[in-house]
């Protein structure tokens, strides 16, 4: 199949084009706030567009792996570590909308809320995990750490990408249709690797026998 | 009535004043030349209605602009996002519309929304909204007090509380067909913050008759309360004994209160309620209690304890 092995002149191009892709939201954004199109109450808007779009790239990224096991398409995992810095880019934001727009640097008060609202407390705790594999998604990082630990370092996607959509299920008012549509496609993404490890995990006794 | 307190804004946020009033006149002008004219009142959304007291209230206050006014909604009978009402309330039938009075009255009474109309004179107030989410509007409304309808119907001695409820037709509200609320929409006041002035039943802002996503035909506005007491597109309102259970009550007992007042001091278990951001502004404000109306309220809750009783 033509798809099963890209050369690097090919992936070149989809990356700049999955590059620019990612950066649709936020030019959205941008041209909304310059038009002065953001609705009443721009700085919920622009909150909540960063949260998603947080989310989705989160979804995205974790699907790289199951849709590799699905095509072996090789090549698709080297979108993943762009993929994974456009999460943390759209979390920057959020955050930076939270502490700048939102709170304009009422550290009083961004302190109170870290620690007294559980859903800021889960959102904060994630952004900070995300931090941490953000600047370790480097090459010399890896090459620094070991694959083995590296590895294992980048696990913490899961528990980030659960406590973000917890973060957002604890704050809407009463409609949960966006939380629980993220929580499902997030609960699909985590069952198809339980089940493949599973099932690789019997193979091995299987053969060990 | 005493004006509250209000903080200090910037020259640069007010609308003009000539660009508020333009408007109107372009639409008052537009009116006359049309065929609407014709009619003895106003009746759909967007018509000027008439003969209506200017508010005392100078303007000292900047209004929120009407298309944020009426672009902006939390009506969850047409959508749970805030901008689905705008979208979605045309589908609502306004005419012909009914108010039943019952329970506990001596002469209950149904009316048809144009004899309501003319119970008694209309009037603009420029209130304060201040939504549970931590936003804030300033709106002119135009009504009459709530109480000059209630003494129509003569309230006997068991009258203690009363419950409005709104329009239950999932055909015209579309975001009735999602059980996000258990339909109909009810609320409920105690009798006397019923009957205080500043309680007004409501049929329109800026000059004409209320827009479908804010609540038409016909809503009441309590200011003092957060923005969910205040129901919209009543169609039944009904004096009781004992103290109604509201939706938003039902939804979320340990969220919503009975009496939602404005208090800066008492959280929504999750968020502040020290601060509200005035759409608009960039910068939050300090939320008042009562919202800005304790002088005329506060006495109301004499001796209740407000932490307890949210």
């Amino acid at each position: 199949m033509i798809l099963k092995n890209l050369n690097n002149k090919t992936l070149l191009w989809l990356k700049i084009s999955v590059f620019l892709l990612a950066l649709i939201p936020l030019i959205k954004l941008i041209v909304g706030g310059y038009f002065d199109d953001l609705g009443a109450n721009p700085i919920e808007k622009i909150t909540h567009r960063t949260g998603y779009w947080t989310l989705i790239f989160l979804l995205v990224t974790l699907s790289i792996t199951p849709l590799r096991w699905l095509t072996s398409w090789s090549w698709l995992v080297r979108l993943r570590r762009m993929l994974g810095l456009f999460a943390f880019f759209y979390a920057s934001l959020h955050f930076l909308t939270y502490l700048v727009l939102d709170q304009f640097f009422d550290w009083n008060n961004i302190v109170k809320d870290i620690i007294k609202r559980p859903y800021i407390t889960i959102g904060f705790t994630a952004f900070v995990l995300l931090i941490l594999l953000a600047i370790t998604s480097n090459n010399y990082s890896t090459k620094l750490l070991g694959g083995r630990r590296w590895r294992l370092l980048h696990r913490l996607i899961y528990p980030v990408a659960v406590s973000g959509v917890v973060h957002f299920w604890w704050l809407v008012k009463k409609d949960i249709t966006e939380p629980l549509t993220f929580s499902l496609l997030l609960a699909v993404l985590l069952a198809v690797r339980l089940i493949y490890w599973i099932s690789k995990h019997n193979k091995m006794i299987y053969k060990d026998r | 009535m005493t004006a509250h307190k209000t903080p200090r804004i910037q020259a640069s946020d007010i609308t003009p004043r000539e660009l508020f009033y333009d408007r109107r006149r372009f639409m008052q002008l537009a009116a006359s030349a049309s065929l609407t004219a014709l009619l003895p009142n106003a009746v759909l959304a967007g018509e000027p209605l008439v003969n209506v007291k200017k508010s005392t209230d100078n303007l000292r206050d900047e209004l929120t602009p009407y298309k944020d006014v009426t672009s902006y909604n939390n009506f969850y009978e047409f959508g749970t996002g805030k901008e689905d009402p705008a979208q979605n309330a045309g589908s609502l039938k306004t005419r012909p519309w009914t108010i039943t009075l019952e329970g506990e009255v001596n002469k209950p009474k149904t009316f048809d929304i144009d004899e309501l109309l003319k119970l008694a004179p209309l009037e603009e107030r420029i209130y304060h909204l201040r939504c549970v989410e931590a936003w804030s509007m300033v709106i002119p409304w135009i009504g009459f007090p709530l109480a000059e309808l209630i003494k129509h119907v003569d309230p006997n001695s068991k009258a203690k509380f009363v419950e409005f409820i709104s329009l239950h037709h999932p055909e015209q509200m579309s975001g009735q067909k999602s059980s996000v609320l258990n339909w109909p929409y009810r609320e409920g006041l105690r009798l006397d913050e019923a009957m205080h002035p500043l309680t007004l039943l409501t049929v329109g802002l800026y000059g004409e008759v209320l827009p479908n996503q804010n609540g038409a035909p016909i809503r009441i506005v309590i200011p003092w309360k957060y923005g969910f007491k205040s129901a919209k597109s009543i169609v039944k309102i009904r004096l009781v004994e004992k103290q109604p259970i509201s939706s938003w009550m039902e939804a979320g007992p340990n969220e919503y209160g009975f009496y939602a007042n404005v208090n800066p001091e008492v959280d929504h278990p999750r968020w502040s309620q020290a601060k509200e951001r005035r759409l608009g502004d960039f910068l939050k404000r300090p939320t008042l209690p009562f919202n800005g109306y304790g002088e005329q309220v506060a006495q109301l809750y004499a001796g209740i304890d407000l932490s307890k009783n949210f």
